[in-house]
């Protein structure tokens, strides 16, 4: 009878988190006459005309493409950079640790909005703007110092006497964080990557204030929808929808690896 | 547990420095640059002083800003927190209804921030939206872009609906990684479910929840694109929070002199804050675990 109750709650919860998102496939797949016209439970007659656009209008698609490269490139930087780090946080003693480590954090507390110009002088000295790796850099000043949060949490709740256990059975410091290590913090591994995406894939002034065709990311495409005769509800809907896909695939990936969590039997 | 001291630490943390530094550091000397100098046009400008800090430091309109700044914040950190732990605890440990539970929990989190700001306003429209026309349904009537206290209802639900989920997810994976021994000693200790949340579950989520309560602080402190897009500030000022009034000098009047000294003011709010935040919720684990 318990179990039930959670169940029932749970199930409640999803359904009032799912209707934003099924209300813009609902969208998506009407005209835009038939949004503004009538309301709708659900779509009529169905249309897959705004998604036929914009898997065929390389302004679109490329947004996609765009966005996901960049999204990319940060999250393997952020991942690469912080599990050293992160590991050097959780288990060492050193001079200006404790400030260091909350420096870092302190990147994610200005408002963006006066910072874009100074943002973009800077990466313009470095021949660096509408490149996808300006991007991909550029979201490293918030997502690093996630990344290296998430993961130092995770890693502190491993006993320092694992890492002691296996020096002395011989293992060198690369071998001990690959093999060991980190098959035990993959359930932080994987969250990791998954917020380094989701911060980087949903960020939007710093990507169009650094880009302006080549490496325009999906965000900023979508904006184009308003014009002069309003927004084409539809399409930004399609839109919309198939900007949840990649993400939802990533977690799709990483869930095995956040649902084992602790593994201890492994040593 | 003790650290080891050693200073050769400092070699794993190098590249991170380097990486945010690299982005960091010169924006911020920019800006700082800008708050002290009235820019007339390029290498035309003045020094000032502390001038800018003092007119925006007397700005009647943004203490206003900053009250209903902590007011938002503060209801949004009440609600989503308790709400994502208990969602979290709620949700199947393992198989195929925890990978769906993830999975869904994810969706709001993935689309960009404008288009949140923007289904919102379709969703929540009386006559084509499906939350507004179920609340005009029930008899009461409801314009958010008329009533003050429906925009800033919108705008909470819209922030917990959005953004619970980042606390589910992170709080999710910190009960997951408690060692399955500490249930079992507390099922043969018999103790109850809310003992076994207060002195296990609780105290092992210290560290997530510590960066799931400040991330949100300052995600909800910083808010921009949603509100701006979803009510525009409006009706009248009763949702124009701090960044959406810096966007307004510093965009709409091009007074980069003071909107530079309002964004670093805004940043040591945030960074005291943030830092506050941090000490109590350090200290706090000490104490109780």
């Amino acid at each position: 009878m318990k179990i039930k109750k959670r169940t029932i709650v749970l199930i409640f919860y999803f359904f009032l988190l799912m209707l934003p998102i099924y209300w813009m496939l609902n969208m998506s797949l009407r005209t835009n006459a038939d949004i503004l016209g009538n309301f709708s439970l659900y779509p009529k007659d169905i249309t897959f005309a705004n998604y036929i656009k914009i898997f065929t209008d390389s302004s679109w698609y490329s947004g996609y493409i765009n966005s996901i490269l960049y999204v990319s490139i940060n999250t393997i930087i952020s991942l690469l950079t912080a599990l050293p780090a992160a590991y050097a946080f959780s288990r060492y003693k050193f001079i200006g640790d404790s400030q260091m480590f909350f420096w870092l954090l302190t990147n994610r507390m200005a408002p963006a909005a006066v910072f874009l110009l100074p943002f973009f002088q800077l990466y313009s000295t470095f021949g660096l703007i509408d490149t996808h790796i300006a991007v991909a850099l550029a979201h490293c000043l918030f997502n690093v110092p996630l990344a290296v949060w998430i993961l130092e949490g995770f890693m502190s709740g491993i006993p320092r006497e694992l890492d002691e256990t296996a020096y002395i059975d011989g293992y060198s410091f690369p071998s001990f964080f690959i093999f060991v290590f980190m098959p035990l913090i993959r359930a932080g591994v994987g969250v990791t990557a998954f917020f380094c995406f989701m911060f980087s894939w949903v960020e939007l002034l710093f990507a169009r204030t650094l880009t302006t065709t080549v490496a325009k990311p999906i965000a900023a495409t979508m904006t184009r929808t308003v014009s002069a005769t309003g927004l084409d509800w539809g399409l930004l809907s399609a839109a919309g929808i198939l900007t949840i896909v990649p993400g939802a695939l990533v977690i799709w990936f990483v869930r095995n690896h956040m649902a084992k969590g602790f593994a201890m039997g492994r040593v | 547990m003790n650290k080891w001291e050693d200073n050769r630490a400092w070699f794993l943390v190098i590249p991170v420095f380097i990486i945010v530094a690299f982005s960091a550091i010169l924006p911020l000397m920019t800006v700082v640059n800008y708050s002290v100098q009235d820019i007339f046009g390029p290498g035309d400008r003045m020094f000032v002083g502390v001038e800018w800090f003092k007119e925006v430091l007397g700005d009647s309109r943004l203490h206003e800003a900053l009250l209903k700044q902590f007011l938002f914040s503060g209801l949004v950190l009440l609600i989503e927190i308790p709400l994502g732990i208990g969602i979290a605890l709620l949700m199947p440990k393992k198989g195929w209804g925890s990978s769906l539970s993830l999975v869904l929990m994810a969706l709001p989190l993935l689309i960009p921030w404008n288009v949140i700001g923007t289904i919102w306003i379709v969703f929540t429209r009386p006559d084509i939206g499906l939350l507004g026309s179920f609340i005009n349904g029930m008899g009461i009537p409801f314009d958010h872009t008329a009533s003050p206290i429906q925009a800033w209802i919108t705008l909470i639900l819209m922030e917990v609906w959005h953004w619970t989920p980042l606390v589910v997810l992170l709080a999710y994976a910190g009960l997951r990684a408690i060692p399955e021994a500490y249930f079992q000693a507390a099922k043969i200790d018999g103790a109850s479910a809310w003992a076994v949340f207060k002195y296990i579950q609780l105290p092992k989520m210290r560290g997530v929840l510590t960066i799931a309560i400040l991330l949100r602080f300052m995600d909800s402190f910083l808010i921009y694109a949603e509100p701006f897009v979803l009510t525009g500030g409006g009706p009248g000022n009763s949702t124009t929070f701090l960044s959406i009034y810096l966007v307004k000098i510093a965009v709409g009047q091009f007074d980069l002199g003071p909107a530079a000294a309002f964004s670093l003011i805004y940043f040591l709010i945030v960074l005291l804050l943030s830092w506050l935040f941090y000490q109590v919720l350090q200290n706090a684990g000490k104490g109780g675990a």
